[in-house]
């Protein structure tokens, strides 16, 4: 039987997942856009946050708003600056920097799947539950995500 | 990673410029200690006299809704209301109160308990017959004791039928302390 996990006072929410969303929007974003998109994504969490009908993978659910908000931000550079973004001017090298620059080009689901579970270490249960899938479909999207990696890197 | 108490504040702003709390919180500092202030878009709905915040967001998200924020500005008007009664500048409250959560019996009693003037006090068994339960002294003592807006509702101008101050949520102390500040009692009688 599962636990039931209550959701929790927003408060306490915006607590535990403030440092991840930054580092994750800073790694996509820069420094510059992340601040603006730290906002909008606690602003969207807390719109569809009476909506949660429990607490659990909490964590996924929020890296998934930050990582569609930073999305939503790199198709509007696109569209104002000809330039590409200053993604280095992160003045921390993060650990899925790299990860990032790898799963660019994959379809968006697999990328967020292999982000998820290689980036963030979570599971597949969590990691579907972010994404609005079983366990068994994140699972499939990481590794054909990461078949379609390997296939590109061997020539 | 740190986020900055600027980028912290302005979020904290936003979301109840945006209206999407349920209750906006803020800690606050006076002469009988710090204060947890909540408001809902209807009204304060918190006082709490030595609270662990974390104790009161999990109460006030089962009464209200689980968006509870610690968000200053929706509680700017109600600290800057305490702060005047405290400096002596102020001697009622002009702030709407929530008690959805209140029951009816405690609903009357606060009520009444509204309209016990600055500077003067009044019994438990007064504010019974007031209420419309003139035996039930002992019932609007459990809601003075629960009242979830102290000061503001001043269960502190509630004695017993000897004079006794009986007992206060927030402590003895601060009843006399509260009742002293407004000249009820005399500070050289104990």
């Amino acid at each position: 039987m599962m636990e039931v996990v209550t959701v929790p006072p927003f408060e306490r929410f915006y607590e535990e997942q403030q440092g991840p969303v930054l580092a994750q929007l800073r790694g996509m974003l820069g420094r510059d856009g992340a601040d603006d998109a730290f906002q909008e994504t606690f602003l969207r969490a807390l719109r569809a946050y009476p909506t949660l009908k429990h607490g659990r993978h909490l964590r996924a659910w929020t890296l998934q708003i930050a990582h569609n908000v930073a999305i939503d931000a790199l198709r509007r550079r696109r569209v104002t600056s000809a330039e590409i973004p200053d993604l280095e001017s992160v003045d921390e090298p993060l650990p899925y920097e790299e990860l990032r620059r790898l799963t660019a080009e994959l379809p968006q689901k697999e990328r967020a799947a292999v982000f998820l579970r290689y980036g963030y270490d979570l599971s597949y249960e969590e990691i579907g539950s972010a994404l609005g899938s079983s366990s068994e479909a994140a699972r499939q999207a990481a590794s054909s995500g990461v078949r379609r990696l390997r296939r590109k890197e061997s020539p | 990673m740190t986020v900055s108490a600027e980028l912290d504040r302005r979020f904290r702003d936003a979301a109840a410029e945006e209206g999407l709390l349920d209750v906006a919180y803020e800690q606050h500092d006076t002469p009988v200690g710090r204060l947890f202030v909540a408001v809902t878009d209807r009204g304060v709905c918190e006082i709490h006299y030595d609270a662990d915040p974390d104790t009161e967001a999990e109460r006030l998200a089962r009464l209200f809704g689980s968006r509870v924020l610690r968000s200053p500005r929706p509680t700017d008007e109600a600290r800057r209301q305490l702060d005047e009664y405290f400096a002596g500048t102020r001697r009622d409250f002009e702030l709407e109160v929530d008690l959805r959560p209140a029951r009816e019996f405690g609903r009357a009693v606060l009520d009444q308990l509204a309209r016990v003037p600055y500077g003067e006090v009044t019994t438990y068994g007064a504010l019974a017959a007031k209420a419309g339960r003139p035996r039930a002294a002992r019932a609007v003592g459990t809601v003075m004791n629960r009242n979830p807006v102290p000061i503001v509702l001043p269960c502190h101008r509630v004695v017993g039928s000897t004079g006794s101050l009986v007992g206060y949520a927030g402590g003895l102390d601060r009843k006399r302390l509260l009742l002293e500040l407004e000249g009820a009692i005399n500070p050289s009688l104990k």
